[in-house]
């Protein structure tokens, strides 16, 4: 028998005789003939345990991971530092190997670390509430847009930001088309939205705007000025921001906003090749109860204790059936837990210093790629950790070079914005010195 | 009573350091307009990092994992998480890629999500897989979606309905309907099983498909599947199974063979990969080939020896997360049907279900059994008997933590009275599973004997049952500052 099942021969025999069938095979006889797989499955040979560490080193070896590679690239995932306390805390089985906080007394450790998180996530934003988090960046946004929408009554328009992550926008696209939603970009001008188209579009049949700030080319956006239009227009206002910025950044409920959302993978999550990653979820009171996902509260047990427990369950699938706003059953606990323990380890001061050494890298990432001649910025506006060039060179040949000298190069914009033929977004977290941004301005400029 | 983080912060104190930089730093003045600066900083706790080690690790004492003990927990299948999993899962050639790296420097990644797919395809029967929802039920919207872009690909958007069995979890109706599906209910039977009477009154020209669970959430395999999945082919619409229960069915019966056109799989469950406290989990979606246009884009291709992201897809019903899938879910998966092998994984379900048939038989004569003698994977019994002695069965899940177990899944399916549903995995010895029978056996003599005691438990958990409605009615969902500060 496999390792990972304990039953000895003898156990079987005397479970059959307690059941009393003659055979294992006796208890799949509920399966109609016909469809009884017969035979083996054509998988691979079993492995043995060093095998497999083998073949999986192998294929882990086949990938240039950032620790062979000077990251440059960003787009929506970003190369943070981790400290080690928060592996070496995520990895306590009691956290990952348990289900759903459902049996809240068996649970208090997971269900106080959510608390813990909500509390960061509302403090940091600035909203009444936050969830215990959700997929990612992408669903946390378009469970927004479901929420606004269905609140809105007879409004069924989403105006959203073409400076929104691209596949955020397909991901409401996709979320959306099983509604009876009319999704309309906002088209940049200068890298920020065009505050005046967004103003005229905006109008008594819009359920909500939808804007990211910093945006996908790293620009912060007048979010006071989008705040205001979706307010003048009662439409719901949809943040989706970049929890670091807001170490030195306004907070988007100083603007007005209903819902912040976002990706929260920076905070203590590998890049991990898209996933898992952290959808966080903040919102006001007013929608507290339709936020979506589990949410965790505060109560006392039967003593006074403090304890914590699921709550508020009546809003979700697993009650609401069909009438739920949305089908979210797990979260990424896991996720926000290790997000909640590199918050801790930051603390106040530490997300302030995080976030400006952020900007202070980059703008000095940029002069140096400028100073090439080879790159200009392609908008002249404040910008957090990431900015966007427009390239003399075909960005994909620039990143060809810079990968042959160990450097991941920046985001070719015309991946998606086929408009920004050689425009170049580069990201600077933290971890980059000064000598490795030289050395990406020596190579990037081609000279070498 | 646990402190909160920020109930041991202390001014000044802090467990973060920036590397050291050569770079000309500027203050947030002098790179944002003040307008856009925050004034007041987030109150994140100010701690030590021993503080971080101690307080998160007093945390973990008070929650409890498979790796802490049995965890039959019906329908979540709380199977042992192999360490070698989490190992593989860590190496920094997984972990630390970016997703718009060159494909040229992720080869292995790719390759690792293309041998997955091509072993997942095989085990369901399916032609093609899509990895790239994030769990369970994104799976279900994912292929829902894909149902209503095929019916409208073929000129028939009139199909608008999702029929799903009154003993579905309710995530199933709920991804009906925000896939833009209305929702019909169809009966069990005295059986427990899709009433297919019922099912052929249902169907007409504007069914889309039917959802089902096999093993159904009773425990039970649908025996009519057959007839059931010729009902709805022939009215036109398209099968989705559930994959929640695949456990009892690998190298037995394939959802592919038994007649379903889409299927998800939860890999938190059936495939070891650990469930975090809540998540992440991975929900990849198999097909058959003619549905496979329609699923989510990119998806992983092979040409000659490389492999690519095909995001040359102009049916797909576009993206349901960002990037590819919750990769490094996948990598544990993978690590997992590599070490079981086909007989390996036959052999995971023959004693999967061994083990719940054993514990059945070995409640049946003190709890009341609704559907029949047998079972599959999981089994539900009810405390009906039990409540009219005193004690419901929340009170004898609550009893179960004193014993130091985490409890069956509980009132659920909807249509047992008083439900436990009870799922022990392949994983667990029959001393384990002797242990927990007794222990049930001898709540029920509580019961029986002294009702209020069971109903006043935990005894010995580290706080006692927690008033929800309070939590409810007036939710506190952060902590309060400056009541801190009184």
């Amino acid at each position: 028998m496999h390792k990972y099942i304990p039953n000895t021969a003898e156990e079987i025999r005397e479970m059959i005789d307690a059941i009393g069938v003659s055979s294992v095979d006796d208890l799949f006889s509920s399966i109609p003939e016909e469809i009884r797989f017969k035979g083996r499955l054509n998988l691979p040979d079993k492995m043995t345990e060093q095998e497999l560490d083998k073949y999986m080193r192998e294929l882990a070896r086949m990938n240039s991971s950032t620790d062979d590679l000077v990251c440059f690239l960003g787009a929506g995932a970003y190369d943070h530092y981790i400290p080690s306390v928060v592996n070496a805390l995520t990895s306590r089985s009691e956290f990952y190997t348990a289900y759903t906080p459902y049996q809240a007394e068996l649970s208090q450790g997971v269900l106080q670390a959510i608390f813990e998180f909500q509390t960061m996530v509302s403090e940091i934003t600035g909203m009444d509430a936050a969830n215990a988090s959700m997929y990612d960046g992408s669903s946390s946004t378009a469970e927004a847009c479901s929420i606004a929408l269905v609140n809105a009554h007879k409004r069924n328009k989403i105006l959203i930001s073409e400076g929104l992550h691209p596949e955020t926008r397909k991901v409401i696209r996709t979320y959306m088309s099983g509604r009876d939603a009319v999704l309309e970009e906002i088209p940049l001008k200068d890298g920020e939205t065009d505050y005046e188209t967004l103003a005229a579009k905006c109008d008594e049949n819009t359920a909500a705007v939808c804007i990211q700030s910093p945006n996908f080319f790293g620009i912060v956006e007048d979010m006071d000025r989008v705040g205001e239009i979706a307010r003048e227009n009662n439409a719901a206002f949809i943040v989706n921001t970049d929890l670091i910025s807001l170490g030195i950044l306004k907070p988007p409920s100083e603007s007005g906003a209903d819902f912040v959302v976002g990706e929260a993978q920076g905070l203590g999550n590998p890049l991990s090749f898209g996933g898992p990653h952290l959808g966080f979820f903040a919102t006001t009171n007013k929608y507290l109860r339709k936020m979506p996902g589990r949410i965790v509260g505060e109560t006392t047990d039967v003593d006074g204790k403090r304890g914590y427990v699921l709550t508020l369950q009546a809003r979700e699938q697993h009650i609401r059936r069909e009438k739920a706003t949305s089908n979210i059953c797990s979260n990424h606990a896991l996720n926000a837990l290790a997000a909640t323990i590199y918050m801790s380890v930051l603390g106040k001061q530490g997300l302030q210093d995080l976030a400006l050494r952020c900007a202070n890298n980059a703008r000095f990432a940029s002069e140096k790629l400028v100073e090439t001649g080879k790159f200009r910025l392609m908008y002249d506006k404040p910008f957090f950790k990431e900015f966007l060039l427009e390239a003399d060179e075909d960005p994909a040949k620039i990143n060809e070079r810079l990968l042959k000298n160990g450097i991941l190069g920046g985001y070719e914009a015309s991946r998606c914005y086929p408009e920004l033929g050689k425009g170049w977004l580069v990201a600077v977290t933290e971890r980059r010195t000064r000598k490795e941004i030289m050395d990406l301005a020596e190579k990037a400029g081609g000279t070498l | 009573m646990s402190k909160l983080i920020f109930e041991i912060s202390r001014n000044g104190r802090k467990a973060f350091e920036l590397l050291s930089t050569e770079i000309e730093q500027r203050t947030a003045a002098e790179l944002f307009p003040e307008k856009y600066l925050r004034k007041s900083p987030a109150r994140l706790p100010e701690v030590s990092e021993l503080d971080v080690v101690r307080h998160f690790t007093e945390l973990s004492t008070r929650n409890f994992g498979v790796d802490s003990g049995f965890y039959p927990l019906g329908s979540c299948t709380m199977k042992y998480n192999p360490k070698i999993n989490e190992k593989v899962a860590s190496y920094s050639g997984f972990a630390n890629i970016h997703p718009y790296q060159p494909e040229s420097t992720v080869q292995g990644a790719l390759r690792l999500m293309y041998e997955l797919s091509e072993s997942l395809a095989e085990i369901t029967g399916m032609d093609r897989i899509s990895l790239q929802p994030s769990a369970g039920a994104q799976g279900e919207m994912a292929g829902l979606m894909v149902i209503k872009k095929y019916h409208e690909k073929m000129g028939k958007s009139q199909r608008n309905k999702i029929i799903c069995p009154d003993s579905a979890h309710g995530t199933n109706p709920a991804s009906a309907a925000i896939s833009g599906f209305d929702i019909l209910q169809v009966k069990s039977n005295e059986r427990g099983m899709v009433d297919v009477d019922e099912l052929r009154k249902l169907v007409g020209p504007d069914t889309a498909g039917l959802m089902l669970t096999n093993p159904n959430t009773l425990g039970l395999f649908e025996e009519d599947i057959i007839e059931i999945a010729s009902i709805i082919h022939e009215a036109g619409g398209l099968l989705y199974y559930d994959g929640a229960n695949a456990n009892a069915i690998l190298g037995k019966s394939r959802p592919g063979d038994m007649g379903f056109d889409v299927v998800h799989l939860n890999l938190h469950k059936t495939f070891t990969t650990p469930h975090g406290g809540g998540g992440p989990g991975a929900g990849p979606i198999g097909v058959k080939g003619f549905l496979y246009p329609f699923v989510a884009v990119p998806v992983v291709e092979k040409k000659g020896d490389t492999y690519f992201l095909d995001y040359d897809r102009p049916d797909s019903i576009g993206k349901v997360k960002a990037f590819y899938g919750n990769f490094l879910i996948l990598v544990r998966a993978y690590a997992y049907i590599l070490s079981m092998g086909a007989k390996g994984l036959a052999e995971v379900s023959n004693n999967a279900v061994l083990n719940a048939n054993y514990m059945l038989s070995s409640l049946m004569d003190v709890f009341d059994v609704p559907y029949g003698d047998r079972c599959m994977h999981e089994f539900v019994i009810s405390g009906e008997k039990q409540k009219k002695m005193g004690a419901s069965t929340l009170s004898m899940a609550k009893r179960l933590l004193d014993y130091g177990y985490h409890p069956p899944t509980i009132y659920f399916p909807l249509v047992v009275k008083e439900a436990m549903m009870i799922e022990p995995t392949e994983a667990e010895s029959k001393e384990t599973l002797d242990e927990f029978i007794k222990v049930l056996r001898k709540i029920n003599d509580e019961v029986e004997a002294d009702p209020d005691m069971v109903n006043h438990s935990p005894h010995t958990t580290v706080v006692g049952r927690l008033d929800e409605v309070k939590a409810a009615r007036t939710p506190v969902v952060k902590y309060d500052f400056d009541g801190d500060a009184q």
